[in-house]
């Protein structure tokens, strides 16, 4: 993606976050992310995230699952190569249920997980900026960013003033890249960061 | 805040005062130390019992078949056995992480991971037992129905066997997505506090750059209850198609209608047991009293006394059924050769174990008694193996020809076997224990709130209000979030 300036204010209690990110909307400032140590119910809707269609999502593989299952097997039992097993029928309804409903499920469950760590770009090896390192532990970190029309400094003050903790400003990589967590990556040494609103 | 109204009347779900942050340490903290002398000594056994079982099992797949005792009449021992038992093991976890959190459960938060990691442990266990029992392994993908160049000779999609492939393969499958999915959230914690830089590397890997952001825990709580959702008729289909193993044939004993329902119920009683004989362990050996509480113990006791006399009301049936029917065959399979007859002492095994002592837990202090709760979960679990090898071999042994008739018992290979798979089972759970957050840190802290003992005297006050009062608070507050559900709750 790109590097961008934030302005970051951590919370430590959802009583003073829920508050801060309304008073932060009304202000007009677009926030970038509110990161959370747990799933925090409502805040989704507070900071005016539409609702995930990841269900959709599996619904279609679900379906795609059940079609596989059933197609194949009555393809092969009654075109590719018809069994006589014991006399019975070549296409026996009742006894492609346990496999149809397995790959259904199946097809459902690997679909949506591949879908839901392609959305969040989540993969093994894949590295993103952590604003906070307590925003895994007990912190509500938000990252509101810095554009040509913010003045910085005055979101800072209004950020404290809402309660906000440890407000600052990271010039970091918005988006995500191959690295190791042990590491400090330097994405952008070799460019000099810009002045913020100059 | 956001967070639901719960009654202090509700026993809390973590003990202590704690917040977000203790609670962090309190789970992380174990995988960060060194582990005790215990944790050596419990691993280096598990290791070598698996090398012990897989000496067997190398045996077996050098000789054959033939070093297991099986014989023409009793064709499944042993092997098939173990492999219900350990698969009707990992239902508990399924139940505990899926049904549980359907019905709102809150106290799944505290077990639900090490239920799961037992779950995958166990399906990994069961899984050996029809591979080997295959005798030609490197032969075992002709279960898979992939074009192949004789004929192409497909698989027999009506046989009960095949499903079982099928359904234990996905069950592995889904159960280890649901698990992980959960466990990444918690491996970002544990990479954003660790201060090596080893650990920061591996858990860094684990974690897939996991950050926290408010819309992907959005949609990660969407995939926990969509695979919830599909985790529940699966977990009741995979003991429903085991039972169908037997149920679809003609020998008697195995051939009831009763036995999906009764399979599945005796898997969620023995995995409940063996969630307690984990638990217990772990709760003591890691300091977690204060989230595997007495009132888990006590919601989970109060499982295994249901579905053990779900269990006993099965068995009762089928004597019953097998009376009534008037069919010769079934009538001495079950008064003659299971019941009596020179395997009748494990029938009695089972009934004792599986009918007989869980009902002590009717009564809340035994439920609550941690030696008592260990004792029977162990209990359980011999009475729920027991149960397997009374349908598999009673009914298999006295067969309908008095000439083929037989007795069996296992041979070395066999027992090896099974103990090389408590090994496997050990080792992975070790070193789930030492490597992985045991319990589920970002759903301790979602219930911390409500259910937190230092929290529930917050909702004291509401407990007070009028309902008018209540209702009126709630729209007062409710201009920064719009869920109905949810009651003011402010923290000084």
């Amino acid at each position: 993606m790109a590097v961008k300036n934030f302005v970051v204010a951590s919370f430590d209690d959802e009583a003073v976050l829920f508050p801060a990110v309304k008073k932060v909307r009304t202000a007009g400032y677009k926030i970038h992310d509110v990161y959370t140590p747990f799933p925090v119910h409502g805040l989704d809707q507070a900071m005016g995230l539409r609702e995930t269609s990841l269900h959709t999502a599996g619904f279609v593989y679900g379906i795609t699952g059940t079609t596989t299952a059933l197609s194949c097997m009555s393809w092969i039992f009654t075109s590719d190569w018809p069994m006589n097993i014991g006399g019975k029928p070549h296409f026996p309804l009742p006894a492609f249920i346990p496999i149809t409903f397995e790959l259904t499920v199946l097809f459902a469950a690997v679909g949506m997980v591949l879908t839901f760590c392609y959305l969040c770009q989540l993969a093994p090896g894949v590295k993103k900026h952590i604003f906070h390192a307590r925003q895994t532990d007990d912190l509500f970190v938000m990252a509101i960013e810095v554009t040509a029309k913010t003045n910085a400094a005055e979101l800072k003050k209004f950020l404290t003033s809402i309660g906000g903790l440890e407000v600052n400003e990271q010039r970091v990589e918005a988006g995500w890249w191959y690295g190791r967590f042990d590491r400090e990556d330097r994405l952008f040494d070799n460019k000099q960061p810009e002045p913020v609103n100059a | 805040m956001h967070l639901k109204y719960e009654s202090t009347l509700r026993e809390p779900l973590v003990d202590g005062v704690k917040n977000y942050h203790q609670v962090t340490e309190d789970i992380i903290s174990p995988i960060e130390g060194k582990p005790g002398k215990l944790w050596y000594i419990g691993f280096f056994i598990s290791l070598l019992l698996l090398g012990f079982g897989a000496f067997s099992v190398t045996w077996e797949v050098y000789y054959g078949t033939g070093v297991w005792n099986l014989n023409k009449t009793i064709g499944w021992g042993w092997d098939i056995t173990n492999f219900v038992w350990w698969v009707g093991i990992g239902h508990a976890g399924t139940l505990i992480s899926a049904i549980l959190l359907l019905f709102r459960q809150g106290w799944r938060t505290g077990v639900n991971r090490a239920a799961e990691a037992m779950t995958i442990f166990a399906v990994m266990c069961a899984g050996q037992f029809p591979i080997f029992h295959m005798g030609r392994v490197w032969m075992a993908f002709f279960v898979l129905p992939y074009p192949n160049t004789r004929g192409p000779l497909w698989v027999n999609f009506n046989s009960p066997l095949l499903w079982d492939v099928f359904a234990i393969s996905t069950y592995f499958t889904v159960s280890l997505l649901f698990w992980y999915s959960g466990l990444i959230p918690d491996f970002a914690t544990v990479r954003d506090r660790a201060k090596t830089k080893l650990r920061k590397l591996l858990y860094g890997v684990a974690s897939f750059g996991w950050t926290g952001s408010a819309k992907h825990w959005q949609r990660h709580e969407a995939l926990s209850l969509v695979l919830a959702g599909l985790s529940t008729p699966l977990v009741l289909s995979v003991h429903t198609i085991v039972s169908f193993d037997f149920a679809t044939s003609v020998i008697p004993g195995w051939h009831t209608t009763i036995f999906p329902p009764y399979f599945v119920a005796g898997a969620i009683f023995s995995g409940f047991a063996m969630v307690q004989t984990l638990l217990i362990i772990v709760r003591k050996v890691l300091h977690l009293e204060e989230y595997i509480t007495l009132g888990h113990m006590e919601a989970m006791n109060k499982v295994i006394v249901l579905t053990g006399s779900v269990v006993g009301c099965a068995y009762l049936t089928e004597l019953f059924m097998a009376w009534y029917a008037a069919v010769p065959y079934e009538f001495d399979t079950f008064y003659k050769y299971r019941a009596a007859g020179p395997l009748g002492w494990s029938y009695w095994i089972m009934m004792t174990c599986n009918v007989i002592t869980p009902q002590v837990f009717w009564f809340r202090k035994m439920r609550r008694n941690v030696l008592v709760t260990f004792v029977m979960s162990i209990i359980v679990n011999i009475g729920m193996w027991f149960e397997r090898f009374v349908i598999i071999c009673t009914s298999l042994y006295r067969d309908y020809l008095p000439s083929s008739w037989g007795y069996y018992r296992p041979s070395w290979p066999e027992v090896g076997f099974y103990m090389g798979t408590f090994g496997l089972f050990f080792t992975c759970f070790f070193l789930f224990a030492k490597y992985f957050p045991v319990i589920a840190v970002a759903e301790i802290k979602f219930v911390l709130k409500t259910s937190g003992q230092n929290y529930k005297k917050d909702m004291e006050k509401f407990e007070q209000q009028s309902a008018e009062v209540f209702e009126a608070g709630l729209h007062h507050d409710d201009d920064h979030h719009h869920d109905p559900h949810v009651a003011p709750v402010h923290h000084s």
